[in-house]
């Protein structure tokens, strides 16, 4: 049985069908056509799937499709502006952050609902709001600093 | 195949469909069932939801404190009169987890998990179910023992704040910063006149649910909190565990670490 579901994606409205009981991760990917968001594991371990809901880092692949009706979604195909990259995609990109680049999605957006609260992370905050998206590649401390350094580039812009 | 979602906005007409639909399961923040559901398990059915706002209920007084079952670890996080609690809230998995997760889930979540059950089962904590059109209350203690056989809504939790400074709460993980439980414990330590008086300890990873550890509380009663009053408490602390052997931790090892980790909390690793 399919069930209609109405949301906003990276600020447009979107009307789609799920299937019931469907993950928001396969409504995004196979419903919507937002392959920005990667599947790992579709049991809440690996944080591949995060995306933002109203602000708050959510598993994609753990929130019933059904469930979101009427909120607003943020993924990272939402984050540039144009041809302009957003500031954690630069810094990601100058720090050599992704390699395979299949953690980079979920990583960006545990990154951005952390600098959207809380735009002067200590490097404890960024390990802990990262606590939860694991990746193979890198050894973690570019994705670290990536975060780092968008945060304190943020702050240089904005004096 | 696909799951039945039946969504209601009135807690009892939730708790009905629970109860006579078959294969049901209620789904609070969905971090456990929705694994379940995408690994097609064919024990769930039927999705229960519910858009009642009085699971979202959270009141804070200065004596008794009640948590809907739909409040998420990221809003008990959020809550600064609730400081005592956020170790614990902390405790449950990263922070994407953390703002589905709720309380009620938690009361249900297996061995590893339930690590904010073990911090409530120290706080003496009730839990309400929704039956029929009203409310059924009996401690957490004897829900977790039969908590397997229900099929009942759990619509909120509640306790008596503690004294100031009289709970506590560790997880011992082997993973940083995001790991699940070895074991926890959950520890409500009154004292008066220097002694501990009515203490409430709790163990989780150490049984199928979350348990008391009544012969250590036995053990601390009017004792001091130093090295020679807890340590007939730690000597009888794994009593009434049946812990484990899995992935995380062999029993022998969950009991081995137990008094090590209990004195830990209960005066700090280094004190005489
Ligand atoms: C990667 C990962 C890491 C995790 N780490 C931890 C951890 O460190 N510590 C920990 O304690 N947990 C952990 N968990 C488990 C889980 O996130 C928590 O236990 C959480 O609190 C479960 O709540 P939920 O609302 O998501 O439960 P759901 O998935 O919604 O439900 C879980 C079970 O409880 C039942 N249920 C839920 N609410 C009610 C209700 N109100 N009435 C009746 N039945 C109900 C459901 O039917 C289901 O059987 C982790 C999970 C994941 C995926
Ligand atoms: S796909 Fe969602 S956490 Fe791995
Ligand atoms: S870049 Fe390959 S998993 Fe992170």
């Amino acid at each position: 049985m399919k069930t209609p579901v109405q949301f906003r994606l990276n600020g447009e409205d979107v009307a789609a069908f799920a299937e019931s009981g469907a993950n928001l991760l396969d409504v995004l990917r196979e419903v919507v056509g937002d392959l920005s968001v990667k599947g790992g594991c579709w049991q809440g371990s690996c944080g591949a799937c995060t995306v933002l809901i109203d602000g708050a880092p959510r598993l994609s692949c753990l929130t019933l499709a059904e469930s979101i009706a009427g909120r607003s979604i943020e993924t990272a195909a939402g984050l540039r502006r144009g041809a302009e990259l957003h500031p954690l995609q630069i810094a990601f990109m100058e720090r050599f952050a992704a390699q395979c680049g299949y953690c980079t999605s979920g990583m960006l957006m545990a990154a951005k609902a952390l600098l959207d609260r809380n735009p002067s992370p200590t490097r404890e905050d960024v390990v802990e709001a990262l606590g939860g998206n694991i990746c193979r590649c890198t050894g973690y401390e570019p994705i670290i600093q990536a975060v780092l350094d968008a945060a304190s580039g943020d702050r240089r812009r904005r004096a | 195949m696909s799951v039945n979602v039946k969504t209601f906005a009135r807690l009892a007409d939730a708790a009905s469909a629970l109860a006579n639909e078959r294969g049901a399961r209620f789904m609070g923040g969905g971090t456990v069932l929705m694994r379940l559901i995408n690994d097609t398990n064919p024990a769930v059915e039927t999705v229960v939801r519910s858009t009642d706002q009085s699971l979202l209920h959270l009141a804070v007084s200065s004596g008794r404190i009640e948590l809907g079952s739909g409040v998420t670890m990221a809003a008990v996080l959020a809550e600064r009169d609730l400081a005592f609690l956020h170790a614990a809230a902390r405790a449950v998995g990263g922070p994407a987890i953390r703002e589905a997760a709720t309380v009620g889930g938690n009361l249900f979540a297996r061995t590893p998990y339930g690590d904010f059950a073990t911090a409530l089962l120290a706080l003496d904590a009730t839990v309400t179910l929704a039956v029929g059109l009203g409310q059924r209350e009996l401690p957490l203690e004897e829900f977790l023992d039969r908590r397997e056989r229900g099929t009942s809504l759990v619509s909120a939790v509640a306790f008596k704040r503690p004294a100031a400074e009289a709970f506590r709460f560790l997880k011992v993980t082997r993973v940083h910063p995001r790991g699940v439980s070895v074991l926890s414990i959950a520890a409500q330590l009154p004292l008066a006149s220097g002694r501990i008086t009515g203490a409430r300890i709790a163990f989780g990873g150490m049984n199928r649910t979350p348990v008391r550890a009544k012969a250590a509380e036995r053990a601390l009663e009017g004792r001091a909190l130093d090295a020679a009053g807890i340590a007939p408490a730690l000597a009888v602390a794994a009593e009434g565990t049946a812990p484990a052997d899995d992935a995380i931790a062999s029993a022998w090892w969950r009991r081995e670490i137990l008094p090590v980790h209990l004195r830990r909390l209960l005066i700090g690793p280094g004190q005489a």
